[in-house]
């Protein structure tokens, strides 16, 4: 699978040209306000670029109709720094809302959702709502929802981002352990520590330009 | 989609707008009484126009003086009865011009009492074949000798300006009901506007997870089509006591001398008004929505 995007959104990024495979694991750094973010956006067809294109998947998503982007984001798993979980659902719904979105039956999400808060060391905590549970906990049920339709690609902007060290090397190793299973994972941040120890592919996003694709690069 | 959970979310949502709900829900139904008043006004006008059109006759009144076996009143007979423009032709002499009129206005005896026995005059009551040939029927018998027909009188006329009142509260009815369904629309707009606004976070997280645009919008459209239902429902009891109270009540002297407003016809304004209701409710509401809630 090919992801590859070229181009500026007006002043937010210019002229970036990536290709990413099947099963990589890359983060996108650089500072605040370099338009790491944008990119998350352009992929999940949030926004479009003025010029160039994005392909996820073999499909264009730059020039898809309007109404085809819900199926389209279906096959995306997407985490943010504010975990946007639904607030008057418990965890295990909140999970089951991305079965329920797809039209799976209760029967599917009954058996399905234990199985990957399992995953996400969350068992036991179905029920708490998310304003009962801590930090790292709605980011493990924000992951298991981007998970539970087993996409092909899962997309993390700045996941850590309102979470403590420890906590956030929990949620990387999770995030490692889903990229194993095939899942191609872009991640947005700007935490050092966590580049650094993964030593995955780096790209540096600066000005709104690519400074640097790096193999098994850190943060610089 | 599970029914029950969507009905609770919409219950929640319109008592959490409870203000703005029961608003819209008033409006609604001060629209739909009005439109459903001038609906049953026309059906009334058009089933008093079929059953007066097919009685309406022409009455020729003759001069008091004249006897029953007046040779004039005898020679006018029987030009009425071979004239071709006319289907039947009934005498009433004035004796029963009296009885009549005692019969009808039994319940006023002042008004019997000032009245002279004889100053009621006899007359011809005339079905034509045709009544578009009415003008040309009354042309020919008004030049009649004066001695004998003192009037003619076109009934229909009489009747033209009872239906034309009648079509005048009706038109200001439809305008009434179209005036405060102008208000009701922008209430529902508003309402939903205000509905999708404070559930935001709530939308966007679902657009991100790929919730169809379906999904995301029918709580809203539904919160609309269920406050426009209950719009109806209300409108219609208003419809009903109306009726109870005063077509059959107050004004039943008035509308008894028109073809009866039936029950059944009052029955049918429910499912009218919950149709139009919900279909403006759910147009309205999904208007709203594709400028609110976009992809």
């Amino acid at each position: 699978m090919t992801k590859h995007y070229t181009r500026s959104n007006r002043p937010s990024i210019e002229d970036i040209n990536v290709s990413i495979e099947k099963g990589e694991f890359v983060f996108f750094i650089g500072p605040t306000g370099a338009g790491k973010s944008t990119i998350i956006k352009l992929l999940l067809r949030e926004q479009i670029p003025d010029k160039g294109k994005v392909w996820v998947n073999n499909k264009e998503v730059t020039s898809m109709r309007r109404w085809k982007v819900p199926a389209f984001r279906r096959s995306l798993g997407c985490v943010f720094q504010d975990f946007r979980l639904l607030p008057h659902r418990t965890a295990a719904e909140n999970v089951a809302f991305a079965l329920e979105v797809i039209g799976k039956s209760k029967t599917v999400a009954r058996r399905v959702v234990p199985e990957v808060m399992d995953l996400v060391g969350l068992g036991g905590k179905e029920h708490r709502y998310p304003h009962e549970l801590s930090g790292g906990e709605q980011q493990r049920v924000a992951i298991a929802r981007a998970f539970v339709n087993r996409p092909l690609i899962l997309l993390a902007d700045e996941p850590t981002g309102n979470l403590d060290p420890d906590t956030s090397i929990e949620i990387m190793r999770l995030l490692d352990r889903i990229n194993r299973t095939g899942t191609t994972i872009v991640m947005v941040t700007h935490d050092s520590n966590i580049v650094n120890q993964m030593r995955r592919r780096v790209i540096e996003i600066e000005g709104g330009h690519m400074v640097r694709d790096q193999a098994r690069g850190v943060y610089g | 989609m599970r029914a029950k959970y969507v009905l609770s979310e919409v219950a929640v949502g319109l008592w959490r707008n409870i203000s703005m709900t029961i608003a819209m829900i008033i409006t609604m139904a001060v629209s739909l009484t009005m439109l459903g008043a001038g609906l049953l006004l026309y059906f009334q006008v058009q089933s008093m126009e079929t059953y007066y059109r097919g009685q309406v006759e022409i009455i020729i009144y003759l001069n008091k003086d004249i006897a029953e076996d007046d040779e004039a009143k005898v020679n006018l007979q029987r030009e009425l009865e071979s004239d071709p423009l006319v289907q039947s032709v009934s005498f009433k002499n004035k004796d029963q011009a009296w009885a009549d009129f005692r019969e009808l206005f039994r319940d006023a005896p002042d008004l019997i009492e000032s009245v002279e026995k004889d100053r009621l005059p006899a007359s011809f009551e005339i079905t034509l074949k045709d009544m578009d040939t009415a003008d040309e029927f009354i042309a020919k018998y008004r030049e009649y000798d004066e001695e004998t027909i003192e009037r003619i009188m076109n009934q229909q006329d009489a009747l033209e300006e009872v239906f034309s009142l009648m079509g005048g509260v009706q038109n200001l009815a439809l305008m009434m009901a179209l005036v405060q369904g102008i208000a009701a629309l922008l209430l529902v707009a508003n309402t939903i506007q205000v509905a999708a606004y404070s559930k935001r976070r709530e939308v966007s997280i679902m657009k991100l997870v790929g919730a169809s645009n379906w999904f995301v919008q029918a709580p809203f459209v539904l919160e609309a089509v269920f406050a426009g239902l209950i719009g109806a429902v209300l409108a219609f009891l208003a419809l009903v006591a109306g009726k109870a109270f005063l077509v059959d009540g107050t004004f039943k002297a008035l509308f008894d001398i028109m073809t009866e407003m039936s029950w059944t016809r009052i029955w049918l304004m429910l499912p009218i008004l919950a149709g139009i209701a919900s279909l403006i409710s759910a147009v309205t509401g999904w208007v709203t929505l594709r400028f609110q809630v976009k992809v």
